[in-house]
């Protein structure tokens, strides 16, 4: 049996871990508040925006529009938003496994994709195991506003564009609630499941021409999904760190329980002990 | 007289949300003002300013291409980002301008210099917007 000092030690430490993870779950609480309120400043963009790609996409006949249209795909990329660190439960974890599961059921050669990521833990992951890693964003801060990303989005889009790749698929945590979230594969471009919303659809005037808006249009759109995507990944990432660091407190909250009650049972058998020996010292002394 | 409400918002979310007599924009195609009740349009924007008219006094926005959605008593702009003049962080702007034109003065490919044109064009924006020389 372990002596008292070690026991003690042990007690210490765990309390100590505890404050720090304690520390650390309240810290994610607060930056998932944050988090949610971004999320929240981005829905009027992203709806307005939807609005109208849908009034034109549905308005123009012709919707011949390179980034509408489907083409043979001759290779995939896969934009996968992870965070930049672990201690956040299964987070990371399972995005990568949806997504490195997918890629292996669709691809048989390294060839037919190439990967984005945003957030190092996928970044490491994929060019650790020799993917075609063709951009990435790492280092982002826990409230990223829009710049933060443009360049990369931006890039995605372009590269979709001039045909370096023929699909974008989209991987990230779906933030459901404070204590669920889901891995969501969305497919980015090309943009072929526009949310058509008839009723409100006004028709427009176009100026210059309902082509030359689609132009500007459906890149700053295809970007704003992959932000709404990274603020949504956000949110869950806080949200699921916020869990991992809670068990981690409620263990050692257990932990220092069970070692507690060993001590006590420790010091009252030296006690007893002790008694015993005094006892029967006295006794060999009559 | 008649108003409309305008909008101006962004990724990051609303900068801008309040009742105007008239909006001056720069479109692709030139200039455009906008009164209430005018025909729903959708225009793309270009990098520039957008003159907001207010009872008598105007404000100006900032704002980053995007484009804008008319509707007869709401106006809506959509864009990566704006900023009131109030909010330019015009030491930033200048910075960046300074940036881009030392690129530009560098004989570099046609791709990184069109970004830097266009982030001088950016920088020499807000700066415009926050000195109110426009």
């Amino acid at each position: 049996m372990a002596s008292l000092r070690d026991i003690k030690g042990k007690i210490t430490s765990t309390k100590k871990t505890s404050q720090i993870t304690k520390a650390m779950q309240m810290v994610s609480a607060s930056k998932l508040n944050r988090a949610e309120e971004n999320a929240k400043a981005y829905v009027p963009y992203m709806t307005k925006i939807q609005e109208v790609v849908g009034a034109i996409a549905t308005g123009t006949s012709d919707g011949a529009h390179p980034m509408l249209t489907s083409r043979p795909v001759k290779k995939t990329a896969y934009l996968v938003i992870t965070a930049d660190r672990g201690l956040a439960g299964a987070y990371n974890s399972n995005i990568i496994r949806a997504a490195s599961n997918a890629i292996a059921e669709r691809h048989s050669s390294k060839d037919e994709y190439v990967i984005l990521a945003i957030g190092r833990m996928g970044r490491d992951f994929f060019s650790k195991r020799g993917s075609n890693v063709i951009g990435e964003v790492i280092g982002l801060p826990d409230q990223p506003a829009f710049s933060d990303i443009k360049e990369i989005a931006r890039r995605a889009v372009g590269m979709f564009t001039d045909g370096t790749y023929d699909e974008l698929y989209m991987y990230y945590n779906h933030f459901v609630s404070a204590i669920s979230s889901e891995v969501t594969e969305k497919k980015v471009l090309p943009l072929t499941d526009l949310a058509v919303e008839t009723g409100t659809t006004a028709s427009y005037e176009f100026d210059p021409s309902a082509e030359a808006i689609l132009e500007v249009l459906l890149p700053q759109y295809a970007e704003s999904l992959i932000f709404g995507a990274l603020l949504d990944g956000k949110a869950s990432e806080h949200a699921m760190r916020m869990s991992a660091m809670k068990s981690a407190t409620d263990n050692a909250t257990d932990l220092i329980g069970n070692l507690t009650l060993v001590y006590n049972r420790a010091r009252q058998a030296a006690i007893t002990q002790e008694i015993t020996e005094i006892v029967g010292g006295a006794a060999a002394l009559d | 007289m008649k108003t409309l409400t305008v909008n101006i918002v962004t990724p990051d979310g609303p900068v801008y949300d309040s009742e105007v007599d008239m909006i001056i924009a720069k479109t692709a195609s030139g200039e455009i003002g906008i009164l209430p009740g005018h025909i729903p349009t959708v225009a793309p924007l270009v990098i520039g300013a957008v003159k907001l008219k207010k009872a008598g006094k105007s404000e100006y926005v900032a704002v980053n291409g995007g484009f804008v959605e008319v509707r007869p008593e709401k106006v809506s702009i959509l864009t990566q980002s704006a900023e009131v003049a109030s909010d330019i962080d015009v030491a930033r702007a200048k910075e960046s301008m300074k940036r881009a034109e030392q690129r530009l003065q560098g004989k570099t490919d046609a791709l990184d210099s069109s970004r830097a044109e266009l982030s001088l064009k950016r920088a020499m924006n807000r700066i415009n917007v926050y000195e109110g020389n426009i």
